[in-house]
């Protein structure tokens, strides 16, 4: 396996000559909870504590953590704020350009289940775990730091919780088709599409 | 210059037609349909009102059959702002657009048109502004309903 032939790149050397001895799973689970790098970008007023948090006074790199402007460096993508059906499919498409490992959080009610625009409302998604598998959810209107820096030291115990080479028991998307068991995004000529196919925005529709 | 003064105006220019202020909102002119794009292009060239800043439009939908389209605007030079308004058929709305003479007036129509049902002959790309453009319907009309809207209960 070439992942044991790089397990020293992960061990710092210790002086001396000594040796550590240590789990696979400890070194990589600590390496990807100690780097979430997450994707700068924001939807709405749940945006504005999203960057809060990010600044020095609660200060996200204490986690490892830090913004990364583009889809393909990025590990954690924080779904921060209302997300409107004309949004979902780009939003589907950013989700599809990050490499694995990838985890998403939902921050904020607007991502969970519409929150204020559930009723009376025919432009917003109702929950983002519609269209992408959510790890965390982050309860608030919108959250206060401490709860989206809660949210985030509850993923990387998820993260340390993971066994290598073990599908990952992720709680994923709630809203599945049961005849098909596809989540409800479709493209309009052809139906339902895989899940992790990629497709330009405007190919895709959102079943709402 | 005042809505009444606006509306003197207009009538000495235009002599045939009737501008009166809107019995709602007295603060708004009237424009006969017929005249739109004539009436706006003196109101912006005239030296007594030059209406060069076209602030915004904006749609009033007042059910079963009237709609009622507001337009806003202020003149740099003579720091007068003035309303008009031109009252629709809701069942075949439309009106020439005025995005010839304000390009701003361009997005305003295309967000009249994608959320009142509007239509403004003579725009040059009228196109859905803020809904997808596969969506059905005209959002904001009071009697827009949505297949799986979830209405709020009393």
């Amino acid at each position: 396996m070439d992942l044991i032939k790089k397990i020293p790149a992960y061990i710092e050397r210790i002086p001396n000559g000594g040796i550590l001895m240590t789990g696979l799973d400890w070194v990589l689970n600590n390496a990807k909870a100690s780097s979430m790098w997450y994707m700068l970008f924001g939807l709405a007023c749940c945006a504005i504590e999203l960057m809060a948090t990010g600044a020095s006074r609660y200060d996200f790199d204490r986690l490892g953590m830090i913004f990364r402007a583009t889809p393909r460096q990025t590990d954690l993508m924080i779904v921060a704020g209302t997300l409107t059906l004309k949004m979902a499919p780009r939003v589907k498409l950013l989700y599809e350009q990050m490499p694995d490992p990838k985890y998403v959080i939902a921050m904020g009610g607007c991502t969970m289940h519409g929150g204020p625009f559930y009723h009376d409302s025919y432009s917003v998604l109702k929950g983002v775990d519609k269209i992408i598998p959510v790890d965390i959810h982050v309860a608030g209107c919108p959250p206060r730091p401490e709860a989206l820096l809660n949210g985030c030291i509850a993923l990387q115990d998820l993260i340390k919780g993971e066994k290598v080479g073990r599908q990952r028991d992720r709680p994923g998307l709630r809203h599945i088709d049961p005849s098909t068991n596809l989540p409800l995004l479709v493209r309009p000529d052809t139906g339902l599409i895989r899940p992790n196919q990629i497709l330009m925005p405007d190919q895709l529709r959102v079943l709402s | 210059m005042t809505p009444g003064e606006f509306a003197a105006h207009l009538g000495e220019q235009y002599s045939e037609h009737k501008f009166s202020l809107d019995e709602l909102n007295e603060e708004c002119v009237l424009l006969p349909l017929e005249i739109v794009p004539q009436c706006f292009e003196f109101l912006r060239d005239d030296d007594a009102t030059q209406m060069d800043y076209f602030d915004f439009s904006t749609c009033v939908d007042r059910p079963p059959d009237r709609l009622d389209l507001v337009y806003s605007m202020y003149s740099t030079v003579h720091k007068h702002r003035a309303q008009f308004k031109v009252i629709l058929d809701r069942h075949n709305a439309a009106v020439p657009s005025v995005s010839h003479l304000w390009e701003n007036a361009n997005w305003n129509e295309r967000e009249i048109y994608d959320l009142y049902g509007v239509f403004f002959p003579g725009h040059k790309d009228l196109r859905r502004l803020m809904m997808p453009d596969d969506w059905e319907g005209h959002p904001l009309r009071k009697d827009y309903a949505h297949p799986n809207l979830v209405v709020r209960p009393d």
